[in-house]
């Protein structure tokens, strides 16, 4: 019940979460990788001592690439960021970094400006799609439920929660790339469509214990006000919600701190996308069912 | 109950037999059963090329593109790797302008240049039809697509024509083509007579012939330009088959096999790591329900390996990635039946009418929240880039399984034990929390 009471206390800390993730948006922007701009990115490892990055910068000027990002990754390798490079190119690049090092390159990708653009707008149509085909099914699924709330109207606070869910991620995701030189990349946007799925369980399971009070109450005709309903759904749906998002946040864990490093960033990403939706879908979803039924009410 | 018990004992048995059958295919080096790896983790290289099709009409696009897979396959096999993959795919609708795509995995080559070189070899043949257009005194001499491509030769041959300049025999080179060919060149001959027919080779002309007369037979000559040699290595390469559009290198992309090597031993250890602390987890706080949802678990992780070979689904790093989670997201439908279990025993019900109310009663919050992450995950495929892909994949059949697992397998298992009085141990085991008293 403690969070039906201070409701007004959580939606505020939702607002302060929202205001930190937007901000950060804002003022450090989410740089993008060559996934969405196009251009080449090559990783290359030194045996031996591995020159600074402005002697690598000399070395590869010959090469007219124009401007080179170059950034030292780990203890001996180098990765460089440029536009798309031509084959010949990306080999006289090599070329000139292995002129006084012995060098290999770990890994090279090199995607083309047109391809870059297209995935800019097919991520953008894919979250757009996953948020309204969710919301649909909800609707569909809690058609049946219509008083104080229609079904639509449980889809639209669904809605709204997935909004946020991947805003604060986001937001988290700008601020650490801004100190790391991490990159929104395609794995970032696959943790962002996975959170759309994932975080509506939560939801899905406080929701579902509102529909089985709401016709629990109807059938014995109890005069139990819809707050309250709200209310105790949630604390009887509490330790599941908790335990779920907790089992995942432990996979998640081991992920971060054994798994490979391509995927470490897009674990962290899920992590806080995972805890902020759990808080959320607790202490926000159901919650935000009160001021529409009232409204409703009217 | 004996039902229950022979259903678990099959299901144990079955899971036995996935994990054997996993475990012993892996050991065999030619078995086709062994993980197939994406090129991140085994270490390749990647080349996308965009074939340009604003040449050919949208009737011939598809034959166009199955014809470009076939020559470009025979190229790669020429290059001798282990494994080459030559796919084609057409973008979406939704990006604006379809666009026809090659896509080549080499596992095992690190070496872009010499790939992008090699593949750079094939010849693209075309046969346009001169036009002229008449633009107040200028006359602009343009090509128009005829059809007839490189997809319609059959094979090409050397040969030596008389010379009529020179006085010498200077080298030809005859084409040859299909059935199909044959008939369409006969066709644009007969129809197109005193026009100038122009043989297109890598996207110049070389070579305009004016039409005398119609052509039947299906033999084509390009004479005149050539060093004995330059026609040799032409019919070499027209020999291992002509493009019948010009592509372009659009994406390239290498990993070196240690990259590779030291993603997958890092997701392995994730693996078993994130699969312990969630089985502990799960057996701390559920106690005796707690090591039924492990025990299928361990079916879930058989079936979803045993399902990635047999598919079979290459594996990539974010693959793996998408594999561990969906350990920690198996086990939620446990969970919500659990805690569902619990309160049904809180009310006074006997466990095994518990345990039957709480997998019916879970059922539709596990519905729905199943078929969403359904949905994400399919959407998730239609995005994409490989590396997208291999996780949605991944996901997609890792919810189907998890579904299959909590739902049927841990019923079968827990009503195979449950008795139906709740006392003494029983109590305990079918408790939850991290206190002693439930």
């Amino acid at each position: 019940m403690y969070i039906i009471k201070h409701r007004a206390l959580f939606f505020w800390i939702t607002g302060v979460m929202l205001a930190a993730a937007l901000g950060a948006i804002a003022v450090w922007g989410l740089p993008r990788s060559i996934d969405f701009t196009g251009g080449s990115l090559m990783q290359v490892g030194y045996t031996g001592n591995r020159p600074t990055v402005a002697t690598i910068q000399e070395e590869i000027a010959p090469v007219g690439l124009g401007v080179v990002s170059v950034r030292a990754v780990g203890a001996d390798t180098v990765s460089l960021r440029s536009r798309t490079m031509t084959p010949a190119e990306h080999d006289a690049t090599l070329a000139a970094l292995a002129k006084d090092a012995s060098t290999t390159e770990v890994a090279y990708t090199s995607v083309g400006p047109a391809l870059g653009s297209q995935f800019t707008n097919k991520a953008l149509w894919a979250i757009f799609a996953v948020v309204l085909v969710i919301m649909l099914y909800i609707a569909f699924a809690f058609r049946k439920v219509s008083r104080p709330v229609p079904g639509w109207g449980y889809g639209f606070t669904v809605v709204a929660m997935l909004i946020i869910d991947i805003i604060v991620p986001t937001g988290f995701y700008a601020a650490y790339c801004h100190f790391t030189g991490a990159e929104v990349d395609s794995l970032f946007i696959v943790a962002l469509l996975s959170l759309l799925g994932y975080c509506v369980n939560d939801v899905i399971v406080i929701f579902d214990r509102v529909r089985e009070n709401l016709a629990k109450n109807s059938r014995v005709n109890s005069k139990e006000s819809f707050e309250d309903t709200i209310g105790r759904s949630i604390s009887e749906t509490m330790t599941r919600s908790i335990n779920t998002s907790l089992t995942v946040v432990l996979a998640l864990l081991a992920l971060i701190y054994f798994g490979a490093d391509t995927t470490r960033n897009f674990a962290l990403v899920m992590l806080v996308g995972v805890a902020a939706g759990t808080f959320s879908s607790i202490a926000r979803s159901a919650p935000l069912l009160i001021p529409i039924a009232k409204w409703f009410a009217k | 109950m004996t039902r229950y018990r022979v259903s678990a004992a099959i299901a144990l048995v079955v899971g036995f037999f996935l994990i054997y059958f996993v475990w012993s295919t892996q050991t065999i080096a030619t078995s086709s059963y062994r993980f197939k790896l994406g090129l991140d983790l085994a270490g390749g290289t990647e080349l996308v090329y965009k074939a340009d099709m604003s040449q050919t009409p949208d009737a011939d696009r598809a034959a166009s593109l199955a014809a470009l897979q076939g020559v470009v396959e025979r190229r790669v096999n020429l290059f001798g790797v282990a494994e080459p993959l030559v796919q084609t795919e057409q973008a979406s609708a939704l990006s604006g302008t379809t666009e026809d795509r090659l896509i080549v995995d080499l596992p095992g080559v690190t070496d872009i240049k010499a790939a992008v070189a090699a593949l750079g070899q094939t010849p693209t043949l075309e046969f346009r039809l001169a036009t002229t257009t008449s633009v107040g005194t200028t006359t602009a001499v343009g090509y128009a697509a005829t059809g007839l491509t490189g997809r319609y030769l059959a094979n090409a041959t050397l040969g030596f024509g008389s010379g009529a300049t020179s006085g010498l025999a200077s080298p030809e080179v005859i084409l040859n083509f299909n059935s199909d060919g044959a008939k369409l060149f006969e066709k644009i001959t007969r129809e197109n007579i005193g026009k100038q027919l122009a043989i297109f080779l890598d996207g110049s002309p070389i070579s305009t012939p004016v039409i005398q007369e119609a052509i039947p037979g299906g033999q084509a000559t390009i004479s005149g330009r050539f060093t004995a040699a330059e026609a040799r290595d032409l019919v070499r390469n027209l020999n291992f088959g002509a493009l019948p559009v010009p592509i372009a290198l659009e994406n390239s992309s290498a990993v070196g096999p240690t990259l590779g090597a030291a993603a997958i031993s890092a997701g392995v250890v994730a693996g078993l790591i994130g699969f312990a602390i969630v089985a502990l987890f799960m057996i701390a706080w559920y106690r005796l329900p707690g090591v039924i949802a492990v025990l299928a678990l361990v079916e879930y992780v058989a079936f979803m390996l045993a399902a990635i070979n047999f598919v079979p689904v290459t594996l990539t790093a974010s693959g793996i990635a998408g594999l561990i989670i969906s350990v920690g997201m198996a086990v939620d439908a446990n969970v919500l039946i659990f805690e569902r279990t619990k309160e049904e025993l809180r009310d006074g019900k006997n466990p095994r009418e518990a345990v039957h109310l709480g997998f019916a009663r879970a059922w539709t919050a596990i519905r729905d929240g199943h078929l969403t992450m359904i949905i994400s995950g399919v959407i998730l495929f239609w995005l994409g880039t490989s590396i997208v892909q291999g996780f949605a994949l991944v996901f997609v059949l890792g919810v189907l399984a998890s579904f299959v697992s909590a739902v049927t397998l841990s019923r079968v298992f827990l009503l195979a034990i449950v008795p139906e009085e709740n006392n003494g141990a029983w109590k305990f085991l079918l408790g939850s929390g991290f206190k002693t008293k439930a």
